[in-house]
């Protein structure tokens, strides 16, 4: 049996439930010319609209995205350091719609798997044969008490979003020298793992140039987290009075933020700060939600070989939105996801049956100028999941030399401007 | 480190609910699982925790293999009068450790 097959049996069954089968004709999947559309213009569906593009020129490409431009989280981290500046962060479609992908610069409103139609906030509707949705993260504005949408223009999460991040720098830059920085560390599962941890280890080295009398206090959700060895005893090294990280088992998590005192309560302290930064927990963005696509953990269930939605037919969900077992939400994970994504749609289009992906990821982390660590893995489908592939991944090592530890970080510079270039260029 | 957090209100009216968070930090290892070798890990899981309010004991709770690693129990009381709330974790091999806090009622 192959998996066209099933969809069309599924896309059969849920029009008859709908008791109008007639007012939807079954749509025909033309091998050129078929329509996809991609929701999403971040390292996902960009990849993904560009391979498709690339791989059958005779596609009928649609990328839908909100914004004239991206705003990158790989490196914003070192904009809020003052190490970067927000328009290097930056990225407009020009490269991609040159590649002939129809870009459309329109929020996705709404999704009828039904009828395969995506309707923009402007009132008009892109039809498609097969949907890729890209949305990346939404961020859970109910799960702190206190810490709100509005909020979030006081206190930044700076998680996404030019303003927000250009909004933490800025509170920075203004804070006093003996001011306290308070950050957050959300739940798994969350855009990015070790990013704030990154994030933590830029502020203290703004901190400690720039305001060296002041404090970081990092309140962390977890006890553990990706690279915490060497992000632990980096801080030792490098922000021995300046960083202190509070985990959960020392009463890490948020129970509470307040504000217009910018007061911060955990269940056993409360943290008064001058600058604070709170990253919520997430979910998947909220077009996966009005589609369909997301269950109750609030993330995308896809089958790991088509990257096709396992609760809607002709759907798939690539990048941080959808649930990827082992792999990261990391940018380079997404730009994976998007370019394998492509050649698996481009096979069953075609009526083909796809080939297991191997993915990769790699993520580097800046602790300060000069001083990067970093870690990579392959993953691949086993069980309905993507497992790390045995041995494929590599780590930073715990005792090395600061001159390797600058080698990463020029790594770290040459992967962003590669992918980067590769998505956007 | 201290091993245990509690957070008491310093201060409460007299027939105020107020809300107890205490969190200690434990492995809790269930017993059942085998290290890399084969050979079982033993038990060491805290099995008891008592709190009292001047004396009197107010909540107990009995602790079992399934719960999590540095347990986190939070209950409410009613502020009666001033004095001492102290708190008792006892576990496997003579695991033994106290906190206490004073509430002050008006």
């Amino acid at each position: 049996m192959t998996a066209s097959r099933t969809h069309r049996r599924t896309f059969i069954k849920s029009a008859l439930a709908a008791g109008a089968a007639a007012a939807f004709p079954m749509p025909a999947l033309p091998a050129d010319g078929a329509r996809v559309a991609v929701v999403g213009g971040g390292f996902a569906g960009a990849s993904c609209a560009r391979a498709l593009k690339a791989i059958d020129p005779r596609l009928n490409v649609t990328l839908i995205e909100s914004e004239r431009a991206y705003t990158v989280l790989p490196a914003s981290n070192s904009v809020l350091a003052g190490l970067r500046d927000l328009p290097q962060q930056q990225f407009v479609y020009d490269g991609i719609a040159k590649a002939d992908v129809k870009v459309v610069t329109a929020t996705a409103k709404a999704i009828d798997p039904q009828t395969r139609r995506v309707t923009l906030d402007g009132g008009d509707t892109i039809a498609y044969d097969r949907l890729v949705l890209a949305p990346g993260i939404g961020l859970q504005w109910d799960a702190i008490p206190g810490y709100d949408r509005a909020a979030a223009d006081i206190i930044p999460h700076a998680w996404k979003d030019a303003l927000q991040i250009g909004t933490l720098r800025r509170q920075l830059d203004a804070m006093d020298d003996g001011g306290t920085v308070v950050m957050s560390v959300p739940v798994s599962p969350s855009r990015c793992p070790p990013a704030p941890y990154e994030r933590a280890s830029l502020i203290a080295h703004f901190l400690k140039t720039k305001r060296p009398r002041s404090k970081l206090i990092v309140l962390d959700s977890k006890d553990n987290f990706s690279l915490q060895r060497l992000f632990v005893s980096a801080w030792k090294e490098l922000y021995p009075d300046l960083l202190e990280w509070v985990p959960l088992s020392s009463g890490g998590k948020i129970a509470s933020v307040d504000v217009t005192s910018r007061t911060i309560k955990t269940d056993f302290e409360t943290y008064r700060a001058d600058v604070a930064n709170i990253i919520p927990p997430q979910k998947a963005g909220e077009i996966a939600v009005l589609a369909g696509v997301a269950d109750r953990t609030g993330w995308c269930p896809i089958d790991p070989v088509t990257f096709e939605s396992k609760l809607q037919p002709n759907i798939h969900v690539i990048g941080d939105a959808a649930i990827a077992g082992a792999m990261p939400k990391s940018a380079a994970a997404a730009n994976s996801a998007g370019k394998l994504c492509a050649v698996g749609l481009v096979k069953l289009l075609a009526g083909q049956p796809p080939q297991e992906p191997e993915l990769s990821s790699a993520c580097y982390n800046l602790l300060a100028p000069g001083y990067a660590i970093s870690q990579s893995g392959r993953y691949r489908p086993v069980g309905g999941q993507f497992m790390e592939v045995e041995g494929a991944g590599s780590t930073s090592p715990l005792d090395a030399p600061r001159s390797r530890r600058n080698e990463e970080a020029d790594m770290a510079d040459r992967w962003f401007k590669d992918i980067t270039k590769e998505v956007f260029g | 480190m201290a091993a245990a957090l509690i957070n008491v209100p310093k201060r409460a009216k007299r027939g105020d609910v107020i809300e107890i968070k205490t969190l200690m930090s434990h492995i809790m290892e269930t017993g059942f699982r085998h290290s890399t070798t084969g050979e079982p890990i033993p038990r060491d899981i805290i099995t008891n925790f008592v709190c009292s309010y001047n004396g009197v004991e107010i909540f107990r709770a009995d602790l079992y293999p399934a719960i999590a690693a540095n347990p986190f129990i939070t209950f409410f009381t009613v502020a009666t009068e001033s004095g001492k709330i102290e708190f008792k974790w006892t576990g496997d091999n003579g695991y033994s450790e106290t906190a206490s806090a004073a509430i002050a009622v008006e």
